[in-house]
């Protein structure tokens, strides 16, 4: 990151592709997750926002979606105004959302028949401009859709999260296929924080940045959202010299 | 029991359900009623008075159920639910929950769903118990069986026919028309025709001259998609200023496409808030014109705003003070508009420990509640739509399970918490005046987290069944 900013020639490259790809402000405003370790490695400093971004769940995650939906809804809960949840089954649990951080108040929730009509719904929320996020859950998407999304992210400043979820876990593999968004998350459940008593600790997860444009891709081991949607650096982590930690968090994957 | 007067005698109109079964019926002599039943309450039958209300009960349906309703006087309604059925949760949801409506205000009513009108009139009053479906291209069968009285026809054609021997709509299907148009008039054939669908009868709709309704003919018909869209807009401004000079929004649009071919195709749309927007109607409404089926042509258009409330400017805040909450009116109306009323939702808690009891679906544009659910134990952030069965090894009374089987994979359980303690609402059913459930959270050695529970306190047979259950996945 430090190399990146400090080459003044590769910088202005950065500016012009910016430009080229039809971004208005030269700097996107972010959401930062709160945690340097996350937050030095994504491009800008944090999430982008006014853009698409996927999320998955890793192993049995990809069907049931439920880490992956916490993931999401952190996000949202960090982020002020109304939000537009599109499913095709409709399985949230809103106490759930509630302890990462995102209350029924907030959420609006919205029950499409299929992937299309979802995606529809999705494209509305984006292009209306009022809400601060619109999540849908999909399971095929295509480059044609998230570009579509992704340009009506951009033009209303909406951030929007594309929960991939699919029927079955062979059709994951869908996952790999090319689409517009900015980020592409997975994010697998770990076994929870040790405790010093028999019960189950703060749930972690594994999340993994499979794609970033303009940015490296990483993984790392993190304590699930809290009742806020803030995520947390395991203390074994935590206690370690910040690039040491980066260096183990490779070495899980 | 009702009387009135045909010609110069006095007769029973109507009796209810007390007095029929007393033995009078409509059409008996009042004198031999007062004969048979001393003591009877005979009121004076009021026509104008029945068919007023029966006019309110028909702008009633034409709000809430299509927006094709005619009165078929003297005590029938006629709707014609094509491309309504669907936003009730089909016909037999809608025929039910129609019914249930008018019980529930005091109305005994029937109904009856046909291809027809003439077929859904004899349904409704001859095998209707309350409601009755026929399936389509069935009206020959279903009519049948049914008395020669279900076909609207005069009581003067009815006797003869019942003098010549006829007693149900089968026997005059099998005769040639020939001699029966000879012996009764056209309109007998024409009737039946009408009831099997041969003959097309136009439902004339009910608009009451309190609506706000605008409406163009064109003198070459339109068929194309862009051409209604610029019309549908024009329309759109014009309701816009009538509803403007009378102080009110709209809540329910109504757009109706006379066909050459005397069709009408229909288009509803409903808004969360009154509104007499004209872009944002005109986008509603251009959004559905992919189902109006053109065939030969439009020839008139006509927008009602059937539902309608008070509209008032508002004040809104300066940018000087904090910024309004943004207004999603808009973008709920569309959504509505495309997924249904039932597809757009926020959640709100109910207080309930039972999982799938603590959470109800409100209104998306409804007041904010505030609190959410207790924050005592975590709560998974996937319910199952209904608990599955798992299989288990656990300890009673109170260990949670050492392994679990979910859906073929078999799981050993790591760290687990609880368990939590759930008791059955007596105060709703009385079969769960005992019952419980104890929850757990359990964690496997991969780190995934169920919620799962045992039916029963684990002491007690009558407390449940003790069969385990998973319920919920943990993010």
């Amino acid at each position: 990151m430090s190399a990146r900013s400090s080459n003044p020639a590769s910088a202005a490259l950065r500016k012009q592709i910016a430009r080229m790809e039809g971004d208005g402000r030269p700097a996107r405003e972010v959401l930062p997750f709160g945690l340097p370790e996350l937050d030095r490695r994504l491009p800008g400093g944090g999430l982008a926002l006014g853009c698409l971004h996927e999320v998955a769940g890793g192993g049995n995650g990809a069907v049931d979606g439920a880490a992956a939906s916490c993931f999401a809804a952190g996000i949202a809960a960090r982020l002020p105004g109304p939000v537009l949840w599109c499913v095709t089954e409709a399985d949230l649990f809103a106490p759930g959302l509630e302890q990462a951080g995102l209350g029924p108040d907030r959420v609006i929730h919205v029950e499409a028949g299929d992937d299309v009509s979802v995606l529809a719904c999705m494209e509305e929320g984006l292009r209306h401009g009022g809400l601060a996020v619109v999540i849908a859950e999909v399971a095929r998407l295509s480059m044609t859709a998230s570009r579509r999304l992704h340009l009506a992210a951009k033009g209303s400043g909406t951030t929007g999260i594309a929960l991939r979820r699919w029927r079955r876990q062979q059709d994951a593999h869908d996952f790999g296929q090319p689409t517009a968004a900015m980020t592409r998350w997975r994010v697998s459940v770990l076994p929870s924080a040790p405790l010093p008593v028999p019960g189950v600790g703060r749930a972690r997860w594994l999340v993994e940045l499979i794609r970033a444009r303009a940015g490296e891709s990483f993984d790392l081991e993190l304590e699930a959202c809290d009742g806020t949607g803030h995520l947390g650096l395991p203390a074994a982590l935590a206690d370690r010299p910040a690039a040491q930690a980066g260096g183990r968090g490779r070495a899980l994957a | 029991m009702l009387a009135g007067r045909i010609g110069n005698r006095q007769v029973v109109t109507a009796a209810c359900t007390l007095a029929q079964e007393l033995g009078l019926s409509a059409g008996m002599p009042v004198s031999k009623a007062q004969a048979l039943v001393p003591g009877l309450q005979v009121l004076p039958h009021d026509p104008h008075a029945d068919a007023a209300s029966l006019e309110r009960l028909a702008l009633w349906v034409l709000q809430r159920v299509s927006p094709i309703v005619a009165v078929d006087p003297p005590d029938g309604l006629v709707i014609d639910s094509t491309g309504t059925d669907h936003l009730h949760g089909g016909e037999a949801a809608m025929l039910e929950t129609l019914i249930g409506r008018l019980v529930m205000s005091g109305v005994t009513g029937r109904a009856a769903i046909a291809d027809s009108w003439g077929a859904a009139h004899a349904l409704a009053r001859h095998v209707a118990e309350p409601v009755c479906l026929a399936e389509p291209d069935t009206a020959e069968t279903v009519l049948a069986p049914l008395p020669l009285s279900a076909l609207r026809i005069p009581s003067t054609t009815l006797a003869s026919l019942h003098t010549l021997g006829f007693a149900c709509i089968g026997d005059l299907l099998q005769q040639p028309r020939a001699p029966l148009t000879r012996r009764f008039g056209p309109e007998l054939c024409h009737r039946l025709d009408q009831a099997l669908g041969h003959a097309a009868e136009p439902i004339e709709p009910l608009r009451p001259s309190e609506l706000v309704e605008v409406h163009r003919s064109f003198a070459e018909p339109i068929a194309a998609a862009e051409t209604i869209a610029r019309h549908i807009g024009k329309l759109v401004v014009q309701l816009c200023a009538a509803l403007e000079e009378r102080g009110l929004g709209a809540r329910r649009l109504d757009l109706l496409c006379w066909r050459v071919d005397a069709h009408v195709q229909t288009v509803r749309v409903g808004l969360a808030r009154p509104q007499r927007d004209p872009k944002r109607l005109t986008r509603l409404l251009c959004e559905k014109i992919e189902t109006i089926s053109p065939g030969f042509g439009i020839e008139i258009l006509s927008l009602t705003a059937v539902v309608t409330e008070p509209l008032e400017a508002r004040q809104v805040a300066s940018s000087l003070l904090e910024e309004p909450a943004p207004d999603l009116s808009a973008l709920v109306d569309v959504l509505v508009n495309r997924v249904g009323a039932r597809g757009v939702y926020r959640l709100a808690p109910v207080a309930s420990d039972v999982p799938e009891r603590s959470v109800t679906r409100v209104a998306p544009l409804s007041e904010p509640v505030g609190s959410g659910w207790p924050d005592h134990w975590p709560r998974p952030a996937r319910l199952l739509p209904r608990p599955e069965p798992i299989e288990t090894v656990a300890l009673l009374p109170d260990h949670p399970p050492v392994w679990i089987a979910w859906r073929g994979i078999r799981r050993k359980v790591a760290r687990a918490d609880g368990p939590e303690r759930v008791f059955g609402e007596w105060w709703k059913r009385d079969a769960e005046m005992i019952a419980v459930r104890d929850y757990f959270r359990v964690e496997d050695d991969a780190g995934e987290r169920f919620w799962v529970f045992r039916a029963g306190d684990g002491e007690h047979a009558e407390t449940g069944s003790h069969r385990w259950f998973l319920h919920g996945i943990f993010g």
